[in-house]
């Protein structure tokens, strides 16, 4: 075992024992976690079977395996930050909707006992 | 003088950290139109807009933090949906917009199904806008113009009416984003099948805080109307429409008969 499928291994574990943990104490949501847990296992799988990094490298005509390894990586980041901002942008609606409807019940009730008096 | 009757008609004034002219808009409003009821959509001001504008007699919806024009708007079009309202009004808190003109844009209501008070469009109009806003406000203008297919000279005007076909619209749909609900809502009214038209209004200097002039800032205002501009124009509203209408009934459009 060389340091690089060890710091792999290690990366992988630690993520997937935090994963576990956030769940267990319901600070995170199983759609979530599993989107980092398959980023987990990818990383477990390139830590053991280096060989898929240098088969892909070679296959799509790069030179060195670690910069497909971190183009794929920001990719991976990419999307999850773009899956955030879009799940941002339904909560700011929500909570838009949520605040509407809130005024209007205030309203509603500010005006209940005043209508049983007229 | 009876334009007005019948109908029940709802202003809907969206105010934010405006304590020292609402009241005063407030007056206006109420000596010019007393027919017609008066919500105050308080937009999470942190001064004394809301207790000012209850001292001044008006109904107050108060939201508990700032959503922009949009949501103020939309909880107005919400209010006014659900009591039954017949006629929405939108004026600015500021007492840009004279409530005198209210009585020409409800008699357009015949034939249209939400008017625009509309500056610039008559040659002397005192108001003047200079450098690219003016080009975004041209541009705006011209493109709006086309979708409603009727000449509009003042898209970003926040002062409009809406009948009780638009108020269903616009109590689903009215976005909050930058220039949402000025430009968008009227590109979501015209793919809804309603009908736009624009009467010409003067409006009067702003009391407080004139619009920043510096050129920077109105090439941000620019790009930003060009991108609000075009995503209102690329958008599916279709697809949003049937998860978010609630149950409207689809009533009879009362003035189809142009």
């Amino acid at each position: 075992m060389n340091g690089t499928t060890v710091l792999g291994l290690v990366a992988a574990a630690t993520v997937l024992v935090l994963l576990f943990e956030m769940m267990r104490r319901r600070r995170l949501r199983e759609k979530y976690a599993i989107i980092w847990a398959i980023v987990a296992f990818g990383i477990a799988l390139l830590a053991v079977f280096p060989a898929i990094l240098t088969e892909a490298t070679s296959l799509l005509g790069l030179q060195v395996p670690s910069n497909l390894l971190f183009f794929g990586g920001s990719i991976v980041i990419l999307m999850l930050t773009l899956q955030h901002s879009s799940e941002l942008g339904r909560l700011e609606e929500r909570t838009r909707t949520l605040a509407e409807e809130i005024a209007l019940l205030r309203l509603e009730l500010d005006d209940s006992p005043a209508d049983d008096d007229a | 003088m009876e334009s007005v009757p019948a109908r029940r008609v709802l202003i809907i004034v969206p105010a934010w950290n405006e304590e020292a002219s609402i009241g005063r808009t407030i007056d206006e409003i109420s000596a010019t139109v007393p027919d017609a009821d008066l919500l105050i959509v308080d937009d999470g001001s942190a001064d004394r807009t809301a207790a000012e504008a209850e001292r001044h007699g008006a109904r107050v919806c108060r939201l508990p933090y700032n959503l922009g024009v949009g949501g103020a708007m939309r909880t107005g079009y919400r209010y006014a949906l659900r009591n039954g309202y017949d006629v929405a009004v939108q004026i600015d808190a500021d007492g840009q917009h004279d409530p005198r003109y209210l009585t020409e844009l409800l008699e357009r209501l015949d034939t249209a199904d939400v008017v625009i008070g509309a500056r610039f469009a008559t040659p002397d109009d005192p108001y003047r806008v200079r450098g690219p806003r003016r080009w975004a406000m041209i541009l705006l203008a011209w493109v709006l113009s086309r979708v409603a297919g009727t000449r509009l000279t003042d898209v970003t005007s926040g002062f409009r009416v809406a009948n009780r076909r638009a108020i269903q619209v616009f109590a689903a749909h009215y976005p909050a984003e930058y220039l949402g609900d000025t430009v968008e809502s009227l590109v979501i009214a015209q793919r809804a099948g309603c009908r736009i038209t624009q009467v010409p209004v003067t409006m009067r200097a702003r009391a407080a805080g004139q619009a920043s002039q510096s050129p920077l800032k109105a090439a941000v205002y620019l790009s930003r109307a060009i991108v609000a501009l075009v995503l209102a124009l690329v958008r599916d509203w279709s697809s949003q429409t049937e998860h978010l209408t609630p149950t409207t009934p689809t009533t009879p459009n009362p003035g189809s008969a142009a």
